[in-house]
């Protein structure tokens, strides 16, 4: 009984801590963003914060399940959506500060740049794949699309393997950091492999 | 867009006193990054994390205060000073924007050696002083236009690089000018390795056609806002080509080399087909992987500043450079 309560208050602390780092970080970005102290040029900042957050946030959500079967301990995977729900929170930032303080309201640039430059078509594909997870992730949903539900939500690693190749195709010349985060991809997948092989197998 | 002037003050120095301190925007970027929260190098980068505890201890790179006529002035919007100086490409000092600011103030400028030499007649070696008291210095406010799409309205100080050209005598086989950039691992992070400098090939290297090098508007800089270069913006001299991208406008020189044949550029050699030689600013030819259409100008304005603005042929320098490429297509030549 007392290990239960623990339990309970173990993954409230964590999901509390989870909310406040991610809101925190957010929200100060914002606010210096707009105040203009966040370098010479804030929207650069704000793009390259929101982006490698969603990233991080993404890649910590997957990193979820393999801690919790390494420690045993499967409450952990009651905080998986919420980080999940953080990194489209992120992402959805990301392109929406494109769209305001990028092209700043340029639609017909806006929409060009997603259409004709490989590495935003994909970064856009992911969050679209990101989006519907999100509306998807509540308890209601997963009970009434039954079997659906798992196969959509595996959607998350190929909007990882997008998400990978936008930050890949967007540096200029420095490949060092965006190799360390396919690195870190690969790794992530390998917990997957028997799942992934599966598929392959079927089609 | 341009007009020539005769006053004794710069346009700039009402306003000097306005601009934030370049230290505030180090700050930030710093707390940022204390946060832990910028991505997988950050964590790796030991440079970086020793920089937290030696920050204090350091002194900035000192700047001298020049005098210079102006001479090319513009009405548009300056970037302030502390942006200028705190958001630079020179991937000797690390390859995000506020790298050269934290990582370049140790550098030593002085001795300094440029040397003029290949097919001249007159080969020139300039010692640090030569560089502020060979040519007289005018002040020429460009603007800056980023191949990455963000531009800059600066007022810098130097000299036209076909003075110096003209002193050097070129022979009847100079075609192109050659420059390179210091290349000295020790004092450049960049050059030692290839994480922090961008998997770029050092030193640095540019080249122009002779009659661009000898346009009336190629400067070579010395200084910017009334005083010398700081470290991250090419000190103690550089290359400013106000109608071709940034990458063109090479840093911290140390030898100009009149040549027969089109010399080598560091950003063509790593992507041709996305830098050409010529680098002409051309909102009719987008880099492959972003428009050039349009440029976001950055001012002292912050995020909801709405600076985004047409990009004009060769940067709205036309009236002078566009006849140098009069029957070139310049879609091909980009």
């Amino acid at each position: 009984m007392a290990a239960k309560v623990n339990n309970a208050h173990l993954v409230f602390a964590l999901k509390l801590t989870i909310h406040f780092i991610s809101l925190f970080l957010l929200v100060t970005l914002y606010i210096e963003a707009a105040n203009d102290q966040l370098g010479a040029d804030p929207v650069e900042a704000v793009l390259h914060f929101t982006g490698i957050g969603a990233f991080n946030l993404l890649l910590l959500s997957l990193l979820v399940s393999p801690l919790a079967q390494q420690f045993k301990w499967s409450h952990l995977l009651k905080v998986r959506r919420l980080i999940g729900l953080y990194s489209f929170t992120y992402a959805l930032c990301h392109l929406l500060s494109f769209l305001a303080f990028e092209v700043q309201f340029d639609w017909g640039l806006f929409i060009n740049e997603i259409i004709e430059r490989p590495y935003i078509s994909v970064g856009m594909l992911a969050v679209v794949i990101l989006f519907l997870l999100t509306i998807t992730s509540f308890s209601m949903m997963k009970k009434k699309m039954g079997r659906n539900w798992q196969t959509l939500h595996n959607g998350v690693y190929v909007a990882l393997c997008f998400v990978a190749l936008h930050f890949y195709w967007s540096v200029k010349s420095d490949v060092i950091e965006p190799s360390i985060y396919i690195a870190m991809c690969v790794f992530l997948l390998y917990f997957r492999r028997r799942k992934i092989r599966r598929w392959f197998h079927r089609s | 867009m341009i007009k020539n002037i005769t006053r004794k003050s710069s346009p700039w120095q009402l306003t000097e006193n306005q601009v934030t301190d370049e230290t505030v925007y180090v700050n930030r970027r710093q707390a940022l990054k204390k946060m832990g929260f910028v991505g997988a190098t950050a964590l790796l980068s030991t440079h970086t994390q020793a920089d937290w505890f030696t920050k204090t201890a350091t002194t900035p790179f000192a700047r001298q205060a020049l005098t210079a006529s102006p001479t090319i002035t513009t009405d548009e919007a300056l970037t302030p000073e502390a942006k200028v100086i705190s958001h630079n490409n020179f991937y000797e000092f690390g390859t995000a924007k506020n790298d050269p600011v934290e990582n370049a103030q140790q550098f030593k400028v002085n001795p300094w050696q440029l040397s003029i030499s290949g097919q001249v007649d007159n080969p020139i070696t300039l010692d640090y002083e030569d560089l502020y008291k060979s040519f007289p210095l005018e002040e020429r406010i460009y603007r800056l236009r980023c191949v990455e799409a963000w531009s800059m309205v600066i007022p810098w100080i130097g000299f036209p690089l076909a003075d110096l050209i003209k002193k050097a005598q070129p022979n009847s086989k100079a075609k192109y000018v050659a420059f390179e950039t210091l290349y000295d691992p020790k004092q450049m992070p960049g050059q030692s390795s290839r994480r922090i400098g961008g998997g770029i090939d050092y030193p640095y290297v540019e080249g122009l056609r002779l009659d661009e090098a000898m346009n009336p508007l190629t400067l070579l800089s010395v200084g910017l806002y009334g005083k010398t270069l700081p470290a991250q913006n090419g000190a103690p001299i550089r290359l400013v080509v106000p109608w071709k991208y940034g990458f063109k406008s090479i840093k911290s020189i140390v030898s100009i080399k009149l040549v027969e044949r089109i010399p080598p550029t560091t950003w063509n050699i790593l992507a041709p087909r996305e830098y050409g030689f010529y680098a002409n600013v051309n909102p009719q030819v987008d880099h492959p992987r972003w428009s050039q259409a349009s440029e976001r100008r950055i001012t002292s304005g912050g995020l909801f500043a709405r600076n985004r603005i047409e990009t004009l042929p060769f940067n709205g320098y036309g009236e002078q450079v566009a006849h140098l490429y009069k029957n070139m297509d310049l879609r091909k030549h980009y």
